[in-house]
């Protein structure tokens, strides 16, 4: 649905690689040249009414994405430039001076690379100890296994919401509530969720959480730290400069801004924040839960299609997600990917950023079709006989 | 090269490698991980007196980059370390399209239009790059 706002879907392309970025709509594409053509200001600077314009857009977003994850307060809400830099705030900004030698953090082997890394390095510079929650059958986190991993040492649970090669929807609520009853926070990677399912940070009760624009229509570099304000305000700040000091004099006396705009130094990305805006509010005119019914017929209809050829292999039957990985029996997967490129469907190969997780998938590489709304039936129909037709493969590829 | 014929020379290479084995703790391991694709392959050499006396590899990679190390350790075995180095340069020049010996370069031949295909080249490249490095590091010879 709604694929006349996508200007490349009528170049003729199938693109199913929605989880490493999606479209932009043309309303986006438009939010940002109309800042660059008529309110092209600072933010927080200027007593001029250019200026003034661009402050009330760029805190309405503000307020758009408190909305749209339904925080508390505004405040709660940093600008950052996306999912990693968000991680990294958390990480290092608040965990680094919070969690001490041997406190444990609880992560799976499903993680994206962003909640992976920042932990390892932690670990090296206070010695902390990353640990893993054991998945079951379906790759997926049960409640259970967290409860027989914690520790009087567990101080974090830090998990993706819906992951990006399974695809399989975590069941957070119950983990923030049994986290909170031990003591423990809860950190959640909302990249592949936030533009598919609707989320409310004070139902799930999350601590922090972090999201990406570029992955729900709006543009790259622009995503999202949310922190519940007790635990945001003692985020200490990456950044030092301009627009996040109150005050400071000669003598080296420094007086920070109040949060979030102490966590925002230098500039920010304005035009990242302005398109971020047009695209949530793209998303609402559709309706979240409107895309997710849609997303969720489309894969299963994928699935259903898939299924019928033998020669497939899938990995994730068993989710709602919009994400589905197979591979074509005895082919690799970056062979496959460029077969359905010269059908111009573009899929993702590899193991997509989730390198650790072969240690339970058995096999590191896979073909990743991720789905948006603007997907369709027939443009699965035409996937379905373009790998009917894959015994042609090499033929076609060499 | 005939396309039909290249594209035999390819496959076969690609699914019955004769060089497709884990050797023993006499080679020297070199580890081809490819940042920008997910191939992933090692390559084992013994090299002795200068001589590339045996080689072989083990790992998971796409169509090309199988193939591609398959017949290249075919052309190295045997060679002297400066023989391998003339021959992978010269493959590599073929790939980048510029000049180059077409007469070392045999069976590797059938990778001449890989530039036509960017997306490709670097999973041609991935061994050649691995093992021509580890050559003409001075400090790695025996």
């Amino acid at each position: 649905m709604n694929r006349d706002d996508f200007k490349l879907l009528s170049n003729n392309i199938v693109y199913f690689d929605n989880g490493a970025t999606t479209m932009k709509p043309k309303c986006v594409r438009d939010a940002i040249i109309k800042y660059y053509d008529e309110y092209t200001a600072n933010a927080h600077r200027g007593d001029y009414k250019i200026s003034n314009i661009v402050d009330s857009l760029y805190e309405g977003t503000r307020e758009k994405v408190r909305n749209f994850i339904n925080a508390k307060e505004n405040s709660e809400i940093v600008f950052t430039s996306g999912t990693t830099n968000s991680m990294n705030m958390i990480v290092f900004g608040f965990f680094k001076n919070y969690l001490k030698k041997d406190d444990e953090v609880l992560i799976t082997l499903s993680e994206h690379a962003s909640n992976i890394i920042p932990w390892f390095i932690l670990q090296k510079e206070i010695g902390i100890k990353v640990k893993y929650i054991e998945l079951n059958n379906n790759y997926e986190v049960e409640i259970n296994r967290i409860k027989d991993t914690i520790t009087n040492k567990t101080k974090v649970i830090s998990l993706a919401h819906i992951t990006n090669v399974i695809g399989d929807e975590r069941p957070i609520k119950e983990i923030s509530k049994f986290a909170h009853e031990n003591n423990i926070l809860v950190v959640l990677d909302a990249a592949q969720s936030a533009p598919h399912i609707k989320i409310d940070v004070q139902d799930l009760d999350v601590d922090f959480m972090v999201f990406s624009g570029h992955k729900m229509y709006g543009p790259t570099g622009i995503g999202i730290l949310y922190g519940k304000f007790e635990l945001l305000d003692k985020i200490v700040p990456l950044n030092y400069g301009g627009g996040m000091n109150a005050m400071f004099t000669k003598d080296g006396y420094v007086e920070l801004r109040e949060i979030p705009t102490r966590l925002e130094g230098g500039t920010p990305n304005i035009e990242g924040v302005l398109g971020l805006g047009e695209a949530i509010s793209y998303i609402e005119s559709i309706g979240i839960d409107k895309i997710n019914k849609y997303e969720k017929d489309l894969r299963r209809y994928l699935i259903d299609e898939l299924s019928k050829l033998d020669f497939i292999e899938i990995y994730n039957k068993n989710n709602d997600s919009t994400i589905t990985s197979f591979n074509i029996k005895g082919v690799f997967a970056q062979d496959t990917a460029i077969f359905l490129d010269k059908y111009n469907i573009c899929v993702r190969a590899g193991s997509h950023c989730a390198k650790i997780l072969d240690n339970v998938f058995n096999i590191s590489n896979t073909v990743r079709i991720s789905l948006s709304f603007y997907n369709t039936k027939e443009e699965i129909d035409l996937l379905i006989n373009v790998l009917k037709n894959s015994k042609n493969i090499w033929k076609e590829i060499l | 090269m005939d396309k039909d014929l290249k594209r035999t020379i390819i496959l076969d290479n690609y699914q019955n490698p004769n060089n497709k084995k884990i050797s023993g703790t006499d080679y020297i391991k070199i580890n081809t991980r490819n940042v920008s694709c997910i191939d992933n392959l090692d390559i084992y050499l013994k090299i002795n007196n200068g001589i590339i006396e045996d080689a072989s590899f083990e790992g998971e990679a796409c169509v090309i980059s199988i193939s591609s190390t398959n017949i290249l350790i075919n052309l190295l075995i045997g060679k002297t370390k400066d023989e391998g180095i003339y021959i992978i340069d010269n493959y590599l020049k073929m790939i980048n399209e510029e000049d180059y010996d077409k007469e070392v370069l045999r069976e590797l031949m059938v990778f001449d239009d890989t530039s036509k295909q960017p997306s490709r080249i670097k999973c041609a490249t991935l061994s050649a790059d691995g093992i021509k490095n580890f050559l003409e590091n001075k400090e790695n010879h025996s």
